[in-house]
């Protein structure tokens, strides 16, 4: 592969707010003061749509922002890039607030720094593939020759070698937003705008697709801002997650700390049907200081399934974990990790070390 | 009160108000007539060296240059043809002359219009407020009679070419800026979103996306304004532009009934071949859409 940039600041979203409505910034000191979203919309008619948003989102991982139609969560990534202007607050990025910035420094940031990709793909329906994947080169003057070099390299990279020439109306869905991916990656940006890329593609292909970005990650490592509705799709790709609900974040974390520590009775019913042993850690479950007596040796970060299949496969019901450097933690049972697996436990076990959100 | 009869302006003070404007617009037209002629003298230029092209040149060579053009246009074989066999029979039957003329005024009015109406179109879908202003404009200017802005326009630059032309554009002009405008206001949110994401400028925008996407809606403009110019062929005729509506002018002055209908039929067919060419090109422009994913 050949050089791309890696991502080396974070993005810091700082007391972001946004109302909605002809006279914003006069309702901006009310909802400071505490005035609720209801109250905006009855009194003045304009819409709170995000609320005191504070996010670090860290260079270089997948920062996922989850959350159900109408919680702002559009809203907020639109305003990484400023596509959508804050009423308050600052999105500050290697020391720049982009908030700040005049319109000659927003293009540059745009085409220098970030790319996007959309859920209904929106590529330009009248230039081809290749022609959509060099679009943010062209208008930034990179030469031809330049252009198309990349651009190719990208298209094969994500799987579309020998659809150069065709129109995106001749591709299926998936293959449409591959060209939305490659689009976005022939920037070569640091980060890397997802909004609800795959919400659009049906589920197999949606999988597969984020099989695709997960592998490009683990070479790029790109900051990437991930939109979903799709709480399965939220842990798979997250390194972190933040929960959005009516313009709030009410939590954020990695995956394993939400479903282990749902922050309200809202995020607990989303989280009631998910695949716990894709998502929970050995070490949550791990009784410290204990050694068993067992072949199976497991690192701390081994999920539930992964362990309960070892633990199978050999045949025997206990297991040893390692700790960060490789030294002995602890050790676990199969009955407490199948059981951690079915449902939220809430048996009294002091020995377990469960990480706090 | 008397609700019979409407309180009208008194006659002596509605003779006085029309003697003033008219005054005024005489005073007008006397002190920057002149001036104005000169300005747009040009257009005469234009017209009377294409004019000249279609009819000092051997006519065998104008008929394959207009046959390459029409093939240029639509790619079709039997548009072609159709031109090929309109145009023998129209210079068979004596009216040549009187074709390229016509052809040739056409040309000019359609380049003046594309000229004038595709910019003002971009204007207005780029500014509500120049559309909120343009609108009513165009309404007035494609439901005014057309005889009523011949008067103003014979009493600046008198009869001739140039007034013909310029009576046919202020007819012809409204669609294509109505389209321009139709075309650029259709281009799809999501598609602006993604160049502004890319960091375009306002006219990299406008020059990679939204022209080429209103491109199709664009050439059905200019196909009306083609027909629209070829309507007004007749009136122009009035005010002293020659061509396929003399003609048919001097058949209703004479009740000429063949003359009238012979020349109609030559206005119908060049109609004809400019429509299907430009409409073909229209569809050909479309071609990314056509193909669909099964």
């Amino acid at each position: 592969m050949d050089e791309t940039t890696e991502a080396t600041h974070d993005i810091d979203i700082r007391n972001l707010y946004k109302i909605f409505g002809p006279n914003a910034a006069a309702h901006i000191d009310n909802v400071k003061a505490g005035m609720t979203k209801e109250e905006l919309n009855a009194k003045h008619n304009h819409v709170l749509g995000l609320e005191n948003i504070n996010l670090t989102i860290p260079a270089g991982r997948i920062q996922v922002v989850m959350g159900l139609s109408g919680s702002g969560k559009s809203t907020l990534i639109r305003h990484i890039n400023r596509l959508i202007d804050p009423t308050s607050g600052e999105v500050v990025f290697d020391k720049q607030d982009v908030v700040k910035m005049s319109p000659t420094e927003l293009r540059e940031f745009r085409r220098s720094k970030t790319a996007m990709v959309f859920q209904k793909f929106a590529l330009f329906p009248h230039r081809t593939v290749l022609e959509n994947t060099v679009y943010g080169l062209k208008i930034r003057g990179v030469s031809d020759k330049e252009c198309q070099e990349r651009a190719r390299r990208w298209i094969s990279r994500v799987g579309l070698e020998g659809f150069e020439d065709n129109y995106p109306n001749q591709l299926s869905g998936g293959m449409q937003q591959r060209v939305g991916l490659a689009r976005a990656l022939t920037n070569d940006p640091e980060i890397l705008l997802m909004d609800e890329a795959f919400s659009a593609l049906d589920p197999l292909i949606r999988t597969d697709m984020q099989s695709v970005l997960l592998g490009l990650q683990a070479e790029l490592r790109k900051t990437i801002v991930f939109i979903t509705h799709d709480l399965d799709e939220a842990l798979r790709l997250g390194d972190k997650i933040a929960i959005l609900r009516d313009g709030r974040i009410i939590q954020q974390g990695t995956g394993e700390q939400i479903v282990l520590r749902p922050a309200d009775d809202y995020i607990s019913s989303f989280v009631h049907d998910v695949k716990r042993g894709n998502v929970i850690t050995v070490r949550t479950i791990t009784r410290k200081g204990q050694r068993a007596d067992t072949p199976i040796t497991l690192p701390y970060d081994t999920l539930l399934e992964e362990a309960a299949r070892a633990m199978t496969n050999a045949e025997v019901n206990r297991a040893n974990v390692t700790g960060t450097d490789g030294t002995h933690l602890g050790m676990i049972t199969l009955s407490k990790t199948v059981a951690e697996m079915i449902a939220p436990d809430t048996s009294d076990d002091d020995t377990a070390d469960v990480m706090t959100a | 009160m008397d609700f019979v009869d409407f309180p009208e302006m008194g006659r002596a003070d509605l003779r006085a108000l029309r003697i003033a404007i008219d005054t005024a617009f005489r005073g007008f037209t006397r002190a920057y007539g002149e001036t104005l002629e000169q300005i747009f003298h040009p257009i005469q230029i234009l017209l009377v060296f294409i004019e000249n092209i279609l009819i000092d040149s051997p006519w065998i060579l104008v008929l394959a240059g207009l046959a390459l053009m029409i093939w240029a246009l639509s790619r079709s074989w039997k548009i072609v043809l159709g031109t090929i066999i309109a145009l023998l029979l129209i210079g068979y039957f004596g009216m040549w002359e009187d074709t390229m003329r016509t052809i040739a005024m056409v040309a000019v009015c359609t380049l003046i219009a594309v000229a004038i109406g595709i910019p003002t179109g971009i204007l207005m879908a780029r500014f509500n407020r120049a559309n909120q202003i343009i609108i009513p404009v165009l309404d007035m200017m494609q439901t005014m009679p057309s005889f009523v802005y011949l008067i103003p326009v014979v009493m600046i630059f008198g009869l001739g070419k140039v007034p013909g032309v310029i009576a046919v554009v202020i007819y012809a002009v409204p669609p294509i800026i109505r389209l321009t405008n139709l075309g650029i206001r259709q281009v799809p949110a999501d598609v602006l979103e993604a160049a502004a994401a890319f960091g375009s400028s306002g006219g990299q925008t406008l020059k990679d996306v939204q022209l080429p996407l209103a491109l199709p809606t664009i050439m059905a403009g200019v196909n009306q304004t083609i027909m629209m110019s070829l309507a007004m062929v007749v009136v122009a005729s009035m005010i002293g532009v020659r061509g396929l509506g003399q003609p048919v002018l001097q058949a209703i002055n004479n009740q000429y009934f063949t003359l009238g209908v012979m020349n109609g039929l030559a206005i119908v067919a060049i109609a004809i071949i400019f429509d299907r060419a430009t409409q073909a090109y229209g569809k050909r422009l479309q071609k990314h859409l056509e193909a669909v994913h099964g």
